[in-house]
């Protein structure tokens, strides 16, 4: 006997392993995203200590040339594809919809499927280093080191097939970002009027819209090079390197901002917050970002200076890569203006949010050297481009999403992270972080250069590695505190209710964690700062309507 | 929460692992060490010694003067503004949403500068890939995994490791690579450019000063990328004479028994498959041309000295000195490898 209940499909299971493995729920994703790009975050951690204990001193044999050369492959491979840019869309999933006030991602299953596809790319890409021996190009790998004249073993297949994974990843996320922020904004939210944080992941789906076939091209022709004897980067067979390094930057250079933009949305949301006042010039660092998009697209030879291109080539990409600081300067300026009269409250995520700004200007300004054609001549492939990438993916973007795990965590938990803990670490991560970058710039000018296993004694290069290597120990001590402060506080920590910020956004006026469909009543907002400007009662204070 | 105890267990181990990481560093002694890698006194970007070095040196001046006024002016104002307003109440915060006299200036202020910073960058281009005029000297640089090749096609020349140059004579360089890319850097003489398989780049540089200046590779190239150093030495031209006339001579034959050993057994083993000796039957194009090895400092990408005993180190296990080297362990007998390492210290 029939009845019309049992002819529904079994309702997932609400809690357990299995609850997480067959979760499409926006929210449970986002925390499996975290988790899993986190656990990726140690990992190229430990290689980076790895990197960091072999260059402590000069001729040091603490590990081969082999080994050295897998390590650092797989840290930057690890750091950039595996953490922070799926940590982000990690953020996003979580997040973008809760801030539109809706009740899901567009797309659920297809967002299941972003996650998993990123998870299983991390394992394929990881499985190299116990079947074989792990990739070993860097995470650049040029042609034609990259093909199997020069990389035999299937090392680099493991690259090109886990990238690939994580690649349809990022794509199917970033059309899901889009036609959610696009489509699923609550009444009265306005395209321009959405927090910075879903507007800059407006703006980076879009790029990785745009960018990502670029390197899902690239490495499906080296993979046809290497397996299928195609030609494409074999000089004898009338291939050309240079086309690899156009098609991996057209990608890889974007990708920087992809790693950036959704970071400077996070403290965009945080600083208002904690000054107690609205974004400075919220239209201006809006449209900034759209910019920096447009324009991201055009610098991408400036990593290539150095491989004998006309002058005016190289003039062209100087010119668009000095452009790009106008528009990072706005942005600058006007977080500044934001704490400029406000009421400045030190949390751990502002701290981290002010530590970013404050890095970021150090890379920013490294960056425009950069775009310097001559000066890019010396510095290029040293370790000054080594500092500069750090200042601005790990000063940048790092800072960044500790100021949003900090800030979010008692939304995703209920439970603060303890505050105390939580200045130590940003203290000693920021002591860690200068401590290990900062004499990199250096020992560029010094004419170290990068990927290098050893370096010979006597060139004035030692005490500056003692120092960074120093400062990286400084850094993964000061993770282990914020690992124990997470592992402490979502057991025990203070429970944050639903808004233990005074939140301006919409996430602040559900419960803590949301319910599945995260608001019981859609909401309808006006303008910017609903929440504030609906005079809702709040844990944190009101600022002047 | 014991925060304490917390921070002290993690204090234990972060020094624990400092002390894993720099224990090796303390037990090593750099100096009077023969089997070393080679080194060179500071490489360094910010000691020019040559004409279109001095002219990025000036843009690089400029840039840290620029760049380190914005840090100190727009990092002021950061910690100034978060010091001067922090742990304000909330009801003291100024509502205030923006404002477009701001905006247009922290845009336009920095406009200006970049604009300023780009005229000077285009200029300083044009002068280092400015065309060379008058007398030259050209060299064909050839970069392979892991040692630099260097051809003097106007005088017959073909060296490795060192390129011997005449001070005051620009020099104009045509870069190849026989395999993947490598990059030709030398930071007192001239900013770096790719060796580019199935591409020819140019470049010239002049050296301003007598002195031996190192190099490296700089573009990453497989396992020993680290261990494929170069030097370029200024001489007189007098000296330059001297030595060129001499690298042009067949390579003289072996003086003593030893080096005479030495020779057959080079010549009748697998040695002559990759090397060139001029003047020998050695016609190998894979390695380097061994002619006037003895003339020069260092072998093998700079990964040792040139001497006798570190010869005889390299014949005997190349990958006990270099993991990835190229060269086969041939598996030869410790005297013949004595020999042979007798023979080639001949090569002047």
């Amino acid at each position: 006997m029939a009845t019309a209940a049992s002819t529904l499909p079994a309702s997932r299971p609400a809690s357990g392993f299995m609850s997480w493995i067959t979760t499409v729920d926006h929210k449970r994703i986002g925390i499996l995203y975290l988790y899993t790009t986190f656990f990726f975050f140690i990992v190229g951690g430990l290689e980076a200590l790895t990197v960091r204990a072999q260059l402590t001193w000069s001729n040091l044999k603490f590990i081969g040339p082999d080994v050295y050369n897998q390590v650092f492959t797989m840290h930057g491979t690890t750091m950039i594809f595996l953490f922070v840019i799926p940590i982000l869309a990690g953020f996003g999933n979580y997040f973008v919809p809760l801030l539109i006030g809706a009740r899901d991602m567009a797309f659920p299953k297809l967002n299941m499927l972003s996650f998993w596809l990123l998870l299983f790319g991390g394992l394929v890409l990881n499985s190299s280093f116990v079947l074989g021996g792990a990739p070993n190009a860097g995470w650049t790998s040029y042609a034609p080191l990259s093909t199997t004249v020069y990389s035999t073993g299937s090392a680099i297949d493991f690259w090109i097939f886990g990238l690939l994974l994580v690649g349809i990843s990022s794509t199917i996320g970033a059309i899901n970002f889009l036609v959610t922020i696009l489509t699923m904004r609550c009444p009265g939210m306005k395209l321009t009027e959405m927090p910075m944080f879903v507007w800059s992941m407006m703006v980076t789906s879009a790029m990785v819209l745009f960018a990502t076939p670029m390197i899902t091209v690239a490495l499906i022709v080296l993979f046809l090079d290497r397996n299928f004897g195609t030609l494409y980067f074999s000089v004898a067979g009338g291939g050309d390197p240079l086309i690899w390094q156009n098609l991996f930057w057209f990608y890889s250079h974007p990708a920087v901002y992809i790693m950036i933009l959704p970071a400077m949305g996070i403290i965009s949301e945080v600083l208002p917050v904690f000054s107690r006042k609205p974004l400075f010039g919220h239209q201006f660092i809006a449209w900034s970002s759209v910019f920096i998009a447009v324009l991201g697209f055009a610098v991408w030879a400036h990593h290539m200076f150095q491989v004998g291109s006309p002058l005016s080539v190289d003039s062209f990409f100087a010119a668009a890569s000095m452009v790009i600081a106008v528009p990072t300067g706005i942005k600058i300026f006007n977080w500044i203006s934001t704490l400029y009269q406000g009421a400045v409250k030190l949390t751990t995520p502002m701290l981290f949010a002010i530590g970013f700004i404050s890095m970021f200007i150090i890379g920013g300004l490294s960056g425009v050297a950069l775009a310097a054609v001559p000066v890019n001549w010396q510095t290029h492939d040293t370790y000054f481009v080594v500092a500069h990438i750090h200042y601005v993916l790990f000063g940048g973007s790092v800072f960044g999403i500790f100021s949003g795990l900090y800030y979010w965590a008692p939304k995703m938990f209920g439970r603060k992270l303890n505050e105390r803990l939580g200045k130590w670490h940003f203290w000693i991560h920021t002591l860690g972080f200068n401590l290990a970058f900062f004499g990199m710039h250096m020992v560029g000018l010094l004419g170290m250069p990068r990927r290098i296993y050893t370096y010979a004694s006597g060139q004035g290069w030692e005490v500056y590695n003692l120092i960074s290597t120093i400062g990286a120990f400084t850094i993964a001590l000061s993770v282990l505190l914020f690992m124990i402060n997470w592992v402490v506080s979502m057991r025990s920590g203070e429970a944050g209710g639903n808004d233990p910020w005074g939140g301006a956004t919409l996430e602040w006026s559900t419960s803590s964690p949301p319910p599945a469909h995260n608001f019981d009543i859609v909401p309808t907002v006006h303008g910017l700062n609903p929440l504030w400007a609906a005079g809702e009662h709040h844990a944190g204070e009101q600022p002047h309507a | 929460m014991n925060t304490r105890r917390t921070l002290f267990l993690a204090g234990l181990v972060l020094a624990a692992a400092l002390v894993v990481a720099v224990m090796p560093a303390l037990a090593q002694n750099g100096d009077d060490c023969p089997t070393c890698p080679v080194s060179f006194t500071g490489p360094s970007t910010l000691d020019p010694h040559s004409p279109t070095m001095i002219e990025i040196n000036k843009l690089f001046d400029f840039i840290l003067v620029m760049a380190g006024a914005v840090f100190v002016l727009v990092e002021g104002a950061l910690i100034l503004t978060v010091w001067r307003f922090r742990n304000r109440p909330a009801g003291e915060a100024v509502q205030i949403h923006g404002n477009t006299k701001l905006e247009i200036a922290w845009t336009a202020v920095p406009g200006v500068i970049l604009a300023m910073l780009l005229g000077f960058t285009l200029r300083t281009m044009a002068v280092v890939r400015a065309p060379v005029s008058g007398d030259s000297i050209k060299v064909v640089v050839i970069g392979h995994q892991w040692w630099w090749e260097f051809q003097y096609p106007e005088l017959g020349i073909i060296t490795a490791n060192q390129l011997l140059v005449p001070v005051g004579t620009p020099v104009e360089v045509e870069l190849h690579s026989r395999d993947v890319q490598h990059g030709f850097w030398v930071p007192q003489l001239f900013g770096k450019m790719d060796a580019v398989p199935a591409h020819t780049n140019r470049m010239h540089f002049t050296v301003n000063s007598a002195g031996e200046y190192g190099g490296q590779c700089t573009q990453f190239c497989g396992e020993e990328h680290a261990q494929m150093r170069f030097s370029v030495v200024g001489v007189s031209a007098a000296e330059f004479q001297a030595w060129a006339a001499n690298q042009q001579q067949p390579a003289p034959a072996p003086g003593g028994d030893a080096a005479a050993r030495g020779q057959k057994a080079f010549m009748g083993g697998a040695c002559v498959s990759c090397h060139t000796i001029g003047g020998t039957s050695a016609a190998g194009k894979i390695g380097p041309n061994l002619t006037h090895l003895a003339s020069r400092n260092f072998i093998a990408g700079g990964v040792l000295y040139l001497t006798e005993d570190n010869l005889k180190l390299w014949i005997q296990n190349p990958q006990a000195i270099k993991a990835g080297a190229l060269m086969p362990n041939l598996g030869l007998a410790p005297d013949t490898v004595s020999d042979i390492a007798a023979y080639l210290s001949t090569l002047k």
